[in-house]
């Protein structure tokens, strides 16, 4: 846990034509990405996955960015608040890195944040959901290539009126990231007339739910909605079925309850609905053949934690390719950056003004052990970021 | 409150206090007997789960992998007394403190190179994968039922082996005084290490009984640990029957606050703590 691995990888130089691109910034220079993710705790499958696929992304593009070589600064955030400022000036004012991403967990994005105001360091967020980090604060040299917790629920709150619920409960975890989710589905259900008959919330990061779900049988509404990450998304959903509420409640929750854990889940995920930007089933080219590579070069199938990371890739080549490498001119890279358009695994994205992503999300159902895509919950959804609006 | 809300909640909360009671069993033992304050006790339950899970994925059978895990677990906590502790034991705490923190970081560490850090679960192994109805909408695990029995059980044996064997005489004698038990001639350096291993062992049980219930994930171990020494000062340092209601307690504490008041969800077990040690200074038992 206190070891941060700080493993430095020089990638191989490319074609001159590219070379010369690269101007003054020639391409023994490399262009610096500093990786602050966790790789160790809870979080390790989703920093490990990140950097997978931004690997990958960069791979692709013969391991080059605008002309440059890269090269790679791991740090483990440890997924710790407290330690989020004094990693983030090390990478920032100590490795001197162009760029810098992460982290996973919310509370170690605005440890993180303080410092990029502070050094107008630019920043890529590849997952954590904290809705602020690209509203409230709209920070122009801030990014994000992920989701807001809004984002992944609001479109749920109408599936479930549309499916003729009108009374829920909803249960997550009483941390900031549950209570945006929930906040999220519950603006958009009781929009459409539905009514929230009880919001439990349970102390992070318990998973003894056996209480909670006897609170729920008492209560018994037309359905739940529910965001628990990790093991906690594990162990509900596997103690909701256990508990035989599954078979007259129906679940329905954010996709982080499910993504990367249907192994762990087995026969007790079989028909929970769940909203995300992403599945790994979607049918499109892009998507298939990201599939089949993030497959060949790491033997699993990713998950949209992986999309995040490759898409951070996609958007920095895109967006170095249009300076042509040149990482000194910031007002000229943070223009280009929020320019960026993807055709990504996940659908068509692009950038509002306050630098958070316009995609789309996915109803999934999980059937025989996958996520299916039912239907796109809402087409191509802005965050609303009045505080931010040009 | 109806009455059968209250008996599932009952049940609940026995449940999970009976589990508390397996992991913090061991961890009042060599906190009372040993004199170390074992941070790696949390630690130890995971890589209980682990194990179990990697062996049942291997075998293909729960139980076989439970009777390969118990001895595993042994060895390795006599591999930890014998190789780290046993160097220590005439220093201060703090350096034992320090010692069980970096066994937990070791053991972290380690759990993720042998087993990655993606979540796992293992199956409700057979004959108790079924359930039984408890009210119109909610169904109780059949295995819940069974792991209160085995938990049952294995309180009566170590109250058994404390009340009624001449090692359990020792082991009393060295939770009140334990310079004077090595004054009487016994070898407390052997007894040090069965309890170690005995401990350790104990909490690694609770983790492979409990992986059917739980999601196996990296820092598993983490918050339980907490719970665990609440527990322990609740009940009375060295005290097994303290621990025992002190689990009891705690377990219906955390069910029935969770659900009655649910502001207060997350502080309840300290505020019993707190309560307690107003009272009884030195907890329930001791």
């Amino acid at each position: 846990m206190k070891t941060s691995i700080k493993k430095t990888l020089l990638a191989s130089v490319v074609g001159a034509g590219l070379m010369a691109a690269g101007g003054a910034y020639a391409s023994e220079h490399p262009v610096k990405l500093g990786l602050m993710l966790p790789y160790s705790g809870t979080y390790t499958a989703l920093g490990e996955a990140i950097t997978n696929g931004l690997q990958l992304a960069i791979e692709e593009r013969g391991n080059q960015l605008g002309g440059r070589p890269v090269e790679y600064v791991k740090l483990d955030s440890e997924a710790d608040p407290s330690k989020a400022p004094q990693n983030m000036s090390r990478l920032v004012r100590g490795d001197n890195v162009d760029f810098v991403i992460g982290p996973v967990h919310s509370g170690v994005a605005m440890g993180m944040l303080r410092v990029a105001k502070q050094t107008g360091a630019i920043t890529i967020i590849p997952n954590a959901g904290l809705g602020a980090a690209t509203n409230e604060l709209c920070m122009p040299n801030v990014f994000r290539t992920s989701f807001s917790m809004w984002q992944d629920s609001y479109p749920m709150g109408k599936v479930a009126y549309d499916r003729g619920y009108r009374k829920m409960v909803t249960i997550t975890w009483d941390y900031a990231g549950g209570k945006e989710d929930v906040a999220g589905f519950k603006e958009a259900f009781t929009e459409a007339g539905g009514e929230i008959v009880e919001e439990i919330l349970v102390p992070f990061p318990s998973t003894e739910f056996q209480s909670y779900l006897a609170q729920i049988g008492s209560l018994n509404p037309d359905a739940v909605y529910t965001f628990f990450a990790g093991g906690g998304g594990v162990s509900f959903v596997r103690d909701y079925a256990a508990s035989g509420l599954k078979d007259n409640i129906p679940l329905l929750g954010s996709g982080f309850l499910t993504e990367g854990n249907l192994g762990a889940l087995g026969d007790a995920g079989e028909g929970v609905l769940t909203t995300l930007h992403y599945a790994d089933t979607l049918d499109s080219d892009a998507n298939r053949q990201f599939v089949a590579a993030y497959q060949e070069a790491y033997g699993k199938v990713p998950d949209a934690y992986a999309v995040q990371g490759y898409d951070t890739g996609m958007m920095l080549a895109q967006a170095l390719d249009k300076v042509a490498g040149n990482t000194e001119d910031k007002e000229a890279l943070i223009a280009a950056l929020a320019s960026v358009e993807l055709e990504s695994p996940r659908g068509l994205m692009s950038f509002s003004d306050s630098h958070h992503p316009i995609q789309n999300v996915y109803l999934r159902e999980i059937r025989d052990g996958k996520h299916e895509v039912v239907d796109v919950a809402y087409e191509q959804l802005e965050v609303p970021d009045n505080a931010c609006k040009k | 409150m109806d009455l059968a809300f209250f008996g599932v909640q009952l049940l609940n909360g026995l449940q999970y206090g009976l589990l508390l009671f397996l992991i913090a069993s061991g961890l009042t033992l060599i906190f009372g007997i040993m004199g170390i304050i074992n941070l790696a006790h949390g630690a130890m339950y995971m890589i209980g789960a682990y194990l179990v899970w990697d062996l049942t994925m291997r075998l293909g059978n729960f139980w076989l992998a439970i009777v390969i895990a118990i001895p595993i677990a042994i060895v390795l906590g006599l591999i930890i007394e014998r190789l780290f502790l046993d160097t220590l034991y005439k220093r201060d705490h703090l350096y034992q403190v320090l010692l069980t923190f970096g066994l937990i970081l070791v053991l972290n560490e380690a759990q993720r190179i042998i087993w990655g850090g993606d979540v796992h679960s293992v199956p409700v192994p057979a004959p108790f994968d079924g359930s039984i109805q408890l009210t119109d909408n909610l169904q109780y695990s059949v295995y819940r039922l069974f792991v209160m029995g085995v938990c049952l059980a294995l309180a009566g044996v170590i109250y058994w082996v404390i009340r009624h064997t001449r090692l359990g005489i020792i082991i009393r004698a060295g939770a009140v005084n334990r310079d004077m038990v090595e004054g009487l001639g016994i070898n407390v350096r052997t007894l040090f290490t069965l309890i170690f291993s005995v401990g350790v062992a104990l909490t690694a049980f609770a983790g492979m009984i409990a992986a059917p219930l739980t999601s196996i994930a990296p820092g598993m171990g983490d918050s339980i640990l907490i719970t665990c020494f609440v527990v322990v000062v609740i009940g009375g340092i060295g005290s097994i029957k303290g621990a025992f209601w002190g689990a009891i307690l705690i377990g219906m504490a955390e069910t029935f606050g969770s659900v009655l008041i649910p502001s207060l969800a997350s502080m309840v077990i300290y505020l019993i703590m707190a309560a307690v040690l107003l009272v009884k200074p030195r907890g329930l038992f001791a």
